[in-house]
């Protein structure tokens, strides 16, 4: 439990890592719309190339960001089956006999497919969790979305609850674990057994978790408002986010990749998605 | 003579049932002055009230009955507006036991400016204060950690550099060594007893630790509700009988010196509070022997 990570922030100095957290959110919103705008062969390889020079100007090992692969593996397995077994087309490959008929055209649909949910995480873990931390990323949408304050949606009150309780996560693991430890010191077993069982024996350390979760929760109300809080009416901020003329070259180069993707589909190449 | 910092009448609370039927008398009438400036210490039993009187005096519960004036603003006349309540709360600090419980942010800067950002200081002066209210407290080089990983005495010199970035002219501190380490402890003291004598910052300690009292200038002595006594820590140490009528011990240095006059070593001098005094009165009682 130990050195628990929250987020999978990476440090490192990279251009993403020096970034506007606002402008990250901006560009993964943009990215994820280009996966959406390819169509056919040549933008796909476009986005592809995109893709691996994200990686590259990360900084981050290979290594570490195949991590974030990991979780989605079932569903590119899944999804490219999906796609190979079910589309027909006129192209068929295997013989006329089989019962499931496998076409070209369904193999393309996987491999773009798979390219686009690959792209997809990869650069929104880029953007948003390997070069930024929770917490900047909590005061970031507060002020991107700041806005909404106007129609009476409470933004700051979601960010404040959103960086304390990232404050509060490793607070909460250690006591997690001095509470582990005390049952344990008092016979109990959390490791084998039945799953019922193994379920049963997390209940008195639940029970005490919650407790002290909400003393604290009390205390530090208390030691807030005697630190004058009173929501984000007129709050001010030690480190205010500013934008540089960085970002704005790395949002208009995305939106200029927009662009290259929407005329890279008028090419007919190959293949293009229906 | 000037007014005191604190003025306290008659001072009453009670804590009310969940169903709001039945009362717990917390506080039963508490009348004290405390003048700018002064390093108050308060003692009590668990349970005594202490706590209860702390919160009373940033208005964190409102008192039932009596007259609360701080710095000249009397709390228990009329109605405090918001305005009124904030400027009380950033002159009169208050600083917990659990450091765990009191701090907000992520990286202790931004923890140290959580209070001023509440009173909308502009940047460039938070930046100033800061920076300075890390000065104070020595903890410039870890502006940038985060406070989980901090030893529990920064963790708590990074709360008090919460306050004094508010600027108050009071600080409460509420058992704030006790979750510590004698090393911890000494910190966190040495810090408390700079900001009296070098900012003017009046304090109140509230402890279990005698020995943290006989720092002080005056002790306040509290059971179940009531002041019952007040004096220099000398004085209050010196009544022995009264202090174990009230759940509470001596320092154990004051201790020896009242045994060994109480067994017929006739010890001169008023100075019993402190282990140097004590030392002192005994090898002079030795010396003139
Ligand atoms: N939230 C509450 N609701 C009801 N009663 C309370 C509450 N907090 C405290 N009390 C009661 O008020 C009395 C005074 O409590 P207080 O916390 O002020 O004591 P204390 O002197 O600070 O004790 P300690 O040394 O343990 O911190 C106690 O009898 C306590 O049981
Ligand atoms: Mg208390």
């Amino acid at each position: 439990m130990k050195g628990i990570s929250f987020g999978q922030y990476y440090p490192a100095s990279s251009v993403f890592h020096r970034m506007d957290p606002r402008a990250k959110i901006i560009l993964a919103v943009l990215y994820i719309v280009s996966t959406f705008l390819c169509k056919n062969v040549l933008s796909f390889a476009a986005l592809t190339i995109s893709a691996l020079l994200l990686v590259i100007l990360s900084r981050i090992p290979l290594r570490i960001m195949l991590r974030s692969l990991r979780p989605i593996l079932f569903i590119v397995v899944f999804t490219s089956a999906i796609n190979i077994f079910a589309t027909r087309g006129a192209h068929r490959l295997t013989p006329e006999h089989w019962w499931l008929a496998i076409y070209e055209e369904g193999l393309w649909n996987a491999l773009f497919m798979v390219l686009r949910i690959v792209c997809l995480i990869l650069s929104t873990s880029i953007f948003l969790t390997y070069t930024t931390t929770p917490v900047s990323l909590a005061n970031a949408l507060e002020r991107l979305l700041s806005p909404l304050k106007r129609i009476k949606i409470p933004v700051h009150d979601f960010a404040m609850m959103m960086t304390i309780a990232l404050r509060f996560i490793p607070t909460l693991s250690e006591e997690t674990e001095k509470i582990m430890n005390a049952q344990k010191a008092r016979g109990a077993n959390f490791t084998t057994g039945s799953l019922f069982a193994r379920a049963k024996a997390l209940i008195p350390i639940l029970v005490p978790l919650f407790v002290s979760a909400f003393n604290r929760a009390f205390e530090l109300a208390t030691a807030m408002e005697c630190r004058c809080y009173h929501g984000g009416e007129g709050r001010t901020q030690l480190n205010v986010l500013h934008y540089r003329a960085s970002d704005f070259v790395a949002i208009l180069l995305l939106v200029g990749f927009g662009v290259g993707l929407w005329f890279l589909n008028r090419v007919d190449f190959l293949y293009r998605l229906g | 003579m000037t007014q005191p910092f604190i003025h306290t009448e008659n001072l009453c609370f009670s804590y009310k049932d969940s169903e709001g039927a039945g009362e717990h008398p917390a506080l039963k009438g508490i009348s004290v002055d405390i003048n700018a400036g002064e390093y108050v210490a308060v003692l009590g039993h668990n349970g005594s009230g202490k706590s209860t009187f702390a919160k009373l005096l940033n208005l964190i519960l409102e008192p039932s009955s009596g007259v609360l004036c701080i710095n000249g603003m009397n709390l228990t006349e009329g109605e405090i507006d918001d305005e009124q309540l904030m400027e009380l709360r950033r002159n009169v600090g208050m600083v917990f036991q659990n450091p765990d419980n009191q701090l907000v942010a992520t990286v202790v800067e931004e923890d140290v400016a959580f209070g001023p950002e509440n009173l909308g200081v502009p940047q460039e002066e938070l930046r100033r204060r800061v920076d300075d209210a890390l000065d104070v407290v020595g903890m410039r080089e870890y502006a940038k950690h985060e406070p989980h990983r901090l030893s529990g005495g920064q963790k708590q010199r990074v709360a008090i550099a919460g306050m004094i970035a508010m600027m108050p002219k009071c600080i409460i501190f509420d058992e704030s060594t006790a979750m510590l380490d004698p090393g911890g402890r000494r910190e966190v003291l040495d810090t408390i007893r700079m900001l009296n004598r070098e900012h003017g910052i009046t304090v109140l300690n509230i402890t279990h630790y005698m020995n943290e009292a006989a720092e002080a200038d005056r002790v306040l002595v509290i059971n179940d509700g009531l002041l019952l006594t007040q004096g220099t820590p000398n004085e209050v140490f010196s009544d022995r009988a009264l202090l174990l009528s009230a759940g509470l011990e001596v320092p154990q240095c004051s201790e020896v010196v009242l045994e060994l006059r109480e067994g017929g070593i006739a010890i001169e001098g008023e100075d019993i509070a402190s282990l140097q005094g004590c030392a002192d009165m005994i090898a002079r009682a030795y010396a003139t022997r």
